[in-house]
């Protein structure tokens, strides 16, 4: 009622910030493990199509597996090695994919030789979609999206905004933080690429105002050439969602059901543009990417460049945690998920890897009382649905209702509903699984 | 090392740390400043009867789980603050059986009947003095006057009187400062209105201390501010502008807001979160729809008090707010109707 505060949009929550353990903590290089292990299905959309075969010896850069489709896109070697197994391996959602072991090759200086640099000044729009589709990008803010498809501006749509992603609402995480602080050139690079991919005539990154840092740094060393503007924006989660974002600084809604561009606007984190300022030069594929190791049971917390696919358990050994771990978490602890077991790897996806033991988890209570209609979860929505109502009736299974009166499918399960509840109810729980169910239904018609 | 079993958990993975049973328990303290000073202002009759009709909602709520063979709620304490809103609107001398009798009706009929905690549609504690006001029309309208010397020596005779029997009231009894002003047009004095040192029921006459408790939950976030900013606010206004039309009938607006239940309504009746709309916009239009209903009441009505059948109204209104009231969702260009 009293909100006049700009720059930011309606409702969402404050968790904790718990980032001041790493964020000055410059990123460092991670050692190579013995064995890497790549699933195919490493972003949204269709898994990659495997090009080797078991035995096959191949060179860091070398591709193993082409996209399978528009929604898709490579994979690169990490490392020079032997290919040892072809077999199903485990995500980090629990699902079994077909996934590559590539065993290193002992004392190998682990350069990348070749590549294909794209010209940025003879490029088209086109060539440069492909290129970054070929460097096998998506998006490294945690969601995975292959971000050539994202830059494909529809037939009769334009876009305005070129937006870079430079939030990191999750609490812990400070990968984009150090991005910013440290990969200033990759990042300008790559925005240069993406003006001429999009047509995108206003560029702005968005930062939050915990990371003034970062804000003035790049202020700084906007190239002249670029039409770059930096925003800050007030800290609040969950303003890393793209439509969030977009709300915050352009003003303005993406429709419902729709799409950035919808608003004029394109949204990239700014380290998947760093990213493709840095291989797109070189013509060179994804091979590592930065992760943020923290929590309690961390004993050397750091940002730090892993080659993509390393085991969790070898991150966890080579940085040290506490005996008695309880709780795994890959990517934040709002959105991420925790994991059951460490033979899972990084992928490019994994923006941060937590880790707590009991005494230090965060204190979650088991019980789960009943609604007391306290309205908390309708305050904390960022897109003003209405939580306890969709609960109910995930509860009576009246899909039908969720979807049609109560705009169930808006819902991009931030979790702001289930932190604020007093009561313990898994909302957002509810809503994932309801939102599955609504799709096989309607699948299956 | 690294061969644990890890537990796993569905994100978020971290809460905010404000559970239900905290909550209740903040309301609980909120409410003592109030309940102690009641026992000051009326002494042992208070005590007795703020005491009787928390254990009484306690136990009748323990008993009911028991018998429907259900895990006990005892332990997120509503009911305590059911039973101490309860003694808290009960004149001070009121029969202690009849106290027993409306902290039954309270968590039977008001809560238990509804499916308990989380489905009650009325506050319960009103629903207690509603069924009381209906059958014990002369003891819930019964009132000793504040601060008499002996308060703390011995209590009232009609305090232990038997059931079923008709109560002896002692013969010192005084009228409300409402039905003071409604019967026989004597306003009373703004600043013992606010303090509380006039006649009524034991919790609702301490103004201050109901804000203090109000002004606490504001502050930790466990409460609602639109709900009694918008009471208050109505109040102010309707009866503002009636005391500027003819300041020779109605009272001023600052007695309308600190004299009767207003307060202890407006603060810790109306927010009842289980029976209060869940937006914003929804509980302006519910704190607006009380205050009207309270100043037609006290200034038409046949009753000099309003407030518990004005919350009981909004409380049967606030489902169909809800419906009427929906937030635009995002990226949405209309409030969804119904």
């Amino acid at each position: 009622m009293f909100r006049l505060q700009k720059n930011t949009f309606k409702h969402g929550i404050h968790p904790p910030e718990c980032k001041d353990e790493t964020k000055d903590l410059a990123i460092r290089q991670f050692p190579f493990s013995p064995v890497v292990i790549l699933p195919l299905a490493q972003h949204i959309g269709a898994p990659s199509e495997l090009l080797v075969r078991e035995g096959q010896e191949v060179i860091r850069g070398q591709l193993l597996a082409k996209a399978n489709g528009f929604v898709s896109v490579p994979l690169h070697a990490p490392v020079s090695g032997t290919i040892r197994k072809i077999k199903d391996v485990p995500t980090v959602s629990g699902q079994m994919v077909k996934g590559i072991f590539l065993e290193a090759f002992p004392s190998d200086t682990q350069e990348v030789w070749g590549g294909d640099p794209l010209d940025l000044d003879t490029a088209s729009a086109e060539d440069i979609l492909q290129g970054i589709q070929d460097a096998g990008i998506v998006g490294l803010g945690g969601a995975a999206f292959p971000t050539h498809v994202k830059l494909k501006i529809p037939e009769g749509k334009k876009c305005e905004y070129l937006i870079l992603n430079g939030i990191e609402c999750e609490p812990f995480l400070t990968t984009d933080h150090r991005v910013m602080l440290e990969q200033d050139e990759d990042i300008f690079m790559g925005i240069r690429y993406l003006m001429k991919a999009t047509n995108a005539e206003n560029v702005i990154i968005g930062i939050e105002a915990n990371k003034q840092d970062a804000a003035d740094y790049l202020k700084s060393k906007i190239p002249a050439d670029l039409p770059v503007r930096i925003q800050v924006v007030p800290v609040k989660y969950p303003q890393g969602a793209e439509k969030m974002l977009i709300t915050s600084i352009l003003g303005k809604e993406v429709p419902s059901g729709g799409l950035p561009i919808d608003a004029g606007a394109v949204v990239v984190n700014v380290a998947t543009v760093a990213e493709i300022g840095r291989l797109l030069p070189l013509g060179r594929g994804i091979q590592e990417r930065v992760v943020t190791i923290t929590g309690p049971a961390v004993k050397k917390k750091g940002n730090y460049l892993i080659p993509i696919g390393t085991p969790l358990r070898f991150v966890l050994e080579q940085v040290g945690v506490e005996e008695n771990i309880s709780e795994v978490y890959m990517g934040g602890p709002m959105m991420g998920v925790a994991v059951s077991n460490l033979d899972i790897s990084i992928t490019k996806g994994t923006s941060g890897i937590l880790v707590f033991t009991d005494e230090n988890t965060p204190k979650k209570e088991d019980k789960i009382y009943p609604c007391i209609r306290c309205g908390a979860c309708v305050d904390a929505c960022p897109i003003s649905l209405l939580p306890l109502k969709l609960g109910t009736l995930a509860k009576h299974k009246s899909y039908d209702e969720m979807v049609d009166e109560y705009n169930l499918m808006d819902c991009f399960e931030c979790g702001s509903c289930s932190y604020v509840c007093p009561s313990n109810i898994p909302l957002v729980q509810y809503f994932r699984q309801s939102k599955a169910i609504v799709r096989k239904r309607k699948s299956n018609k | 090392m690294l061969n644990k079993t890890l537990n796993i958990s569905t994100s978020p993975h971290l809460k905010k740390g404000l559970s239900t049973p905290v909550i209740m328990q903040n309301v609980v303290w909120a409410l003592l400043p109030a309940a102690a000073f009641a026992v000051y202002t009326f002494g042992l009759n208070a005590f007795f009867v703020i005491a009787t009709a928390t254990l009484t909602c306690v136990g009748t709520e323990h008993v009911l789980c028991k018998l429907s063979k259900k895990e006990s709620t005892v332990g997120d304490w509503s009911a305590v603050i059911t039973g101490i809103l309860l003694g808290l609107t009960l004149p001070p001398s009121f029969p202690l059986w009849m106290a027993v009798f409306g902290g039954i009706i309270a968590i039977a009929v008001g809560k238990f009947a509804f499916g308990g905690l989380g489905f009650n549609v009325f506050n319960p504690a009103l629903v207690g003095r509603a069924v009381l006001q209906a059958a014990f029309p002369v003891a819930i309208t019964t009132w000793t006057p504040a601060l008499l010397e002996n308060r703390f020596s011995g209590v009232s005779s009609s305090t232990f009187a038997l059931p079923f029997m008709e109560p002896v009231f002692d013969a010192m009894s005084g009228a409300t400062p409402l039905s003071a002003f409604k019967f026989d047009h004597i306003s009373a004095d703004t600043f013992d209105l606010g303090m509380g040192l006039v006649s009524g029921s034991t919790g609702e006459t301490s103004a201050v201390f109901i804000m203090l408790g109000g002004l606490y939950l504001i502050a930790r976030k466990m409460m609602n501010w639109r709900i009694p900013a918008a009471i208050f606010s109505t109040v102010f206004l309707l009866s503002g502008l009636l005391y500027l039309i003819n300041p020779e009938i109605y009272p001023t607006p600052q007695f309308m807001l600190f004299s009767g239940g207003l307060m202890l309504g407006a603060v810790f009746m109306a927010t009842d979160m289980v029976a209060s709309p869940m937006t914003s916009l929804g509980v302006w239009i519910y704190g607006a729809f009380i205050g009207g209903l309270v100043v037609v009441i006290r200034v038409w009505g046949g009753l000099p008090e309003g407030v518990m059948y004005a919350i009981l109204l909004a409380n049967a209104l606030s489902p169909h707010i809800d419906n009427a009231i929906r937030p635009r969702v995002y990226g949405t260009s209309k409030r969804k109707k119904s």
